[in-house]
């Protein structure tokens, strides 16, 4: 008998049963779908995560100060941007605040900061221009908006020389962000950048409490983080009053966590394939039994060992490729409706679509052996005198 | 000449049954010629289903030697006992044994497919062995479509398929009213008048008295000649 004829044979068999076919898949096609759906979701976190860290920069030091008793000034912020290893400081004020045109308002984190922000958060100017040092000299009142921001208050018309109301006092906007996309809890683009002196006034502080370092190069990151460390003790005497985080440390963090997430969620919908396929085992040797008699006929008529033996693996195998199929179909189908109503980024993976189904393909012949083997060896005559 | 298309030589079977050993069959010779058609008759137990196992290649002899078309079966190998089924035996049995998920022509079909016969042909075949019971036009109907009669017509077309050798009836009738019991020897009756080789065992006395020839089985011993009734009556 040839191996055509056997597959025909086997999906005339899976027609005559739908229901017990479909539920033999059950497993298989949720083990599958799992995986793809898990891995999919998994991955894509991944991805935002680093996707953020080039968004930040990868040379970038987040200095926060938590003593307010000492004030940390301007000079200070020079200082540090004299040493050789730093390319850029930027001291940061941030408040959420409303800004007004006419009757739109948008409530937004509002950050006040120098024109070496643009470089050390890699930002862009889409249009205008961006903050400038005599912006700050003069405590300009002047506003660069994020392009979500621009959109929410000045629809498609061009928001450059126009005025905004950031707590009743008017800034001109002097320039728009390019759209940076991203979704890691802080948006790039539901924002808006003032001059740090005129933050200062605004907000009514003149401590700088937090600030940017940019190391001349990501190499040099580790030697930025001491040099600076050794002169923040300078000025405050101890370790405890500041903090010097590294973003690159903190993004690896996040990123091997949600990795390891991802392997885990893919691990455990694996061994949902491995019980798919005990489960097709279980009703494979339940169906031979129930098939002695066909067994007993079949082998009276003159079929082989061997012809049994491939058409139960053959049944096995064909139900778990279509159960892998549905399952990938399933999968690929629950991960774009998650897409679309969480946002969430998803990253469709080949190799894990092609992983799980020869892996669901895999178990079917695993597991179709034992029973299959336990029908070709059914003694004719016995399996003709079954009831 | 007559051919000879199977012959037994001091065939023995016995089954243990914890101490006790059972003798199935006790040192039994037969010989079937081309053409023939033979009837075994014997009561329950007495090792009709055993000889029929055994020249029908589903199980293999103690002792003895079984040559069916000079191949020596008692010599071959379990695994290539399924061939020789295939090739040289068409069965028919007392419940049809037909698969309830095929139609009659896939059913007839079947042992043309573990021949390795190529769709086109097999389907011909198939149908010219339906045609040739007189249910050529139930086809594509299912066993539970059909009644017994037809069923064994079907079962009798799938054991046709092949043209083995030998066709070997188990209680062909044994689930049939008389009448219907009746039609299946005379579906039997035609295929012998064509030629083909019918082994038929029963307990049936007036079923076996159809045959050209009839042999009782007692206690697994074969006995030949003299009036069937009376013998058969001396074995109750
Ligand atoms: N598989 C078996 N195991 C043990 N004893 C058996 C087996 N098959 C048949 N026998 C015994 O062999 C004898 C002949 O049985 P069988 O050939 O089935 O007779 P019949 O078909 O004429 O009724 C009986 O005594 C039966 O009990
Ligand atoms: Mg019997």
């Amino acid at each position: 008998m040839n191996l055509l004829t056997s597959i025909k044979m086997a999906f005339r068999t899976i027609r005559g049963n739908k229901i017990r076919a479909f539920l033999t898949m059950l497993g298989i096609i949720i083990g599958v779908s799992s995986v793809i759906v898990l891995v999919a979701i998994g991955q894509g976190s991944s991805q935002s995560v680093t996707s953020s860290i080039n968004s930040l920069g990868t040379n970038l030091l987040t200095v926060s100060i938590s003593d307010t008793d000492t004030p940390f000034t301007q000079d200070n912020i020079d200082e540090i941007k004299k040493m050789n290893t730093v390319k850029n400081v930027s001291p940061v004020l941030s408040s959420r605040l409303s800004l007004k045109n006419g009757s739109t308002t948008s409530t937004i984190n509002v950050t006040g900061s120098n024109a070496s922000y643009k470089s050390v958060r890699k930002l862009s100017i889409s249009n205008g221009r961006f903050i400038s040092d005599i912006d700050l000299d003069y405590r300009q009142k002047v506003i660069v908006l994020g392009s979500t921001t621009a959109q929410t208050l000045f629809g498609n018309k061009n928001p450059i020389n126009q005025y905004v109301l950031v707590n009743g006092d008017r800034y001109k906007v002097i320039g728009t962000l390019t759209y940076k996309g991203g979704s890691n809890g802080q948006s790039n683009d539901d924002t808006a950048i003032i001059p740090f002196t005129t933050a200062q006034r605004l907000m009514q502080t003149t401590h700088i409490t937090q600030f940017y370092v940019q190391a001349t190069n990501s190499n040099m990151v580790n030697f930025a983080m001491n040099q600076l460390s050794r002169y923040m003790i300078q000025v405050y005497g101890d370790s405890d009053s500041f903090s010097v985080v590294n973003q690159q440390d903190v993004m690896n963090t996040m990123s091997s966590v949600s990795d390891t997430l991802t392997m885990l969620l893919g691990g455990i919908a694996s061994i949902s394939l491995i019980v798919g396929g005990i489960g097709i085992m279980n009703i494979m040797f339940v169906s031979v039994t129930e098939r002695t008699r066909e067994i007993g006929i079949r082998k009276a008529i003159g079929a082989k060992r061997k012809d049994i033996l491939t058409q139960f693996l053959i049944e096995a195998i064909v139900l778990s490729i279509i159960g892998g199929l549905i399952g990938i179909g399933l999968g690929l189908g629950i991960t774009k409706l998650y897409a679309i109503f969480s946002g969430g980024t998803v990253v469709y993976s080949l190799s894990i679509i092609l992983y799980s189904f020869l892996f669901s393909a895999i178990v079917g012949i695993i597991f179709g052996v034992f029973p299959a083997n336990k029908a070709s060896k059914l003694r004719p005559i016995e399996a003709l005198r079954f009831e | 000449m007559i051919e000879t298309v199977m012959s037994m030589n001091n065939i023995s079977k016995s089954y243990k049954m914890g101490e006790s050993t059972v003798q199935a069959l006790d040192h039994i010779s037969l010989t079937v010629s081309r053409g023939d058609f033979l009837t075994i008759v014997g009561p329950s137990g007495s090792g009709k289903s055993t000889l029929m196992n055994i020249i029908g290649c589903l199980d293999q002899s103690d002792t003895g030697e079984y040559i069916l078309e000079g191949d020596e079966i008692n010599k071959l190998k379990d695994r290539y006992l399924a061939t020789i089924r295939n090739k040289k035996i068409g069965f028919i049995f007392q419940n049809f044994n037909l698969l309830g998920k095929l139609s009659a022509i896939e059913n007839v079909e079947l042992p043309l497919i573990y021949r390795g016969v190529k769709a086109n042909e097999r389907k011909e075949m198939a149908l010219s062995c339906l045609n040739q019971v007189g249910i050529g036009d139930r086809a594509s109907h299912l066993p539970n479509q059909l009644s017994g009669g037809q069923q064994q017509r079907v079962a009798i077309a799938r054991a046709l398929a092949g043209n083995p050798p030998i066709l070997l009836a188990d209680e062909p009738t044994g689930a049939l009213d008389s009448r219907t019991s009746q039609e299946i020897m005379e579906v039997l009756h035609n295929l012998n008048k064509k030629g083909h080789t019918i082994i038929l065992i029963t307990h049936d006395l007036n079923v076996a008295k159809q045959g050209k020839r009839t042999i009782r089985i007692s206690d697994g011993k074969l006995y030949e000649g003299g009036d069937v009734n009376h013998e058969f009556v001396n074995i109750h």
